[in-house]
């Protein structure tokens, strides 16, 4: 599974001056869909709250964080701020996937559908894996199931490959399970 | 009219797009409305879009995300494969497969074949007819 949004721990500070030998060293853990932009998003986000920019500051290090159990269900948790045409607000999202990527990539696609949202006008506060008791919304919840059951209602037969596929079909399709 | 094949855990169903195209997989756990988290003893435990599988009859007894080992033991118990090569879908696969990858001298055996098996029915056809009109 590729993911567009990968997950960057960046590492910087301002650079050292006469009054200030050993500025203090921050560490920051975004999301962006290459390093090059991780590397930016990062100086964004320390301009806001320190007064450092790029031209004097330093990058120290940038890794990509990759997820540690890929195989097993989590439901996420995502605060984040986000800008829209009236103002700015806060909102707190729920997601299941087996990555934290593919639950950002959710949130993404999510606010850009439901809320009209482009990626540029989102900031994520924070991200937690929650456990299952502690979810909020009922569309994660209605999954705490360990006996779930449900029929696939539609069922579209594909062809195997793009290759394979026709503009024009002879017969209208049959959905019916 | 109600619905018999449901997606539920131990649920076997057939991939029938992507890269493990025609593989058996066994629904491990459901991640949301469209996704599953499927598992087969030949392939890393993964997620994938209920669009891209076949839900089949067969049914295996596990719980919640089982570890490899216990998976392999209930697929072992459940007779899965057997099942699947004796039912009419997995041996239509079967015949399916052996047609793709014959070779010329193997199409040529068939077409002595099919024409052989002809003239036997055509010869029981011919003694039927005389009966009737006789």
């Amino acid at each position: 599974m590729s993911y567009k949004y990968h997950q960057f721990q960046v590492v910087g500070r301002g650079l050292p001056t006469e009054t200030d030998e050993q500025p203090k060293i921050y560490r920051m853990k975004l999301w962006a869909t290459n390093e090059v932009r991780a590397k930016s998003k990062f100086w964004y986000y320390l301009r806001k709250l320190k007064k450092v920019k790029k031209s004097n500051g330093q990058m120290l290090a940038i890794n990509e964080i990759f997820e540690k159990n890929p195989t097993t269900i989590k439901n996420y948790g995502i605060w984040l701020r986000y800008q829209s045409r009236t103002g700015y607000h806060n909102m707190y999202k729920e997601y299941r996937d087996t990555t934290l990527n593919g639950g950002i990539e959710q949130m993404y696609t999510e606010m850009a559908s439901r809320h009209r949202v482009r990626h540029h006008c989102i900031q994520v506060i924070k991200t937690a894996t929650i456990p299952a008791k502690l979810c909020k919304r009922e569309s994660t919840k209605q999954f705490h199931n360990s006996k779930i059951k449900f029929p696939l209602v539609f069922k579209k037969v594909r062809p195997p490959t793009r290759k394979l596929k026709t503009t024009y079909k002879a017969s209208r399709p049959n959905l019916f399970v | 009219m109600p619905f018999k094949r449901y997606v539920e855990i131990g649920r076997i169903a057939l991939v029938n797009y992507g890269k493990d195209y025609g593989k058996l997989v066994v629904i491990v756990d459901v991640i949301d409305q469209n996704r599953a988290l499927v598992d087969a003893p030949d392939m890393v435990r993964g997620q994938i879009n209920f669009k891209r599988l076949t839900l089949t009859d067969i049914k295996i007894d596990i719980k919640r995300v089982p570890n490899k080992k216990t998976l392999v033991a209930a697929l072992e118990a459940a007779d899965v494969k057997n099942k699947w090569e004796s039912s009419s879908w997995g041996r239509k696969l079967i015949v399916q497969k052996k047609r793709a990858s014959l070779n010329d001298f193997d199409r040529f055996k068939i077409m002595l074949a099919k024409i052989k098996k002809a003239g036997v029915v055509r010869q029981e056809l011919a003694k039927l007819k005389k009966e009737t009109t006789a």
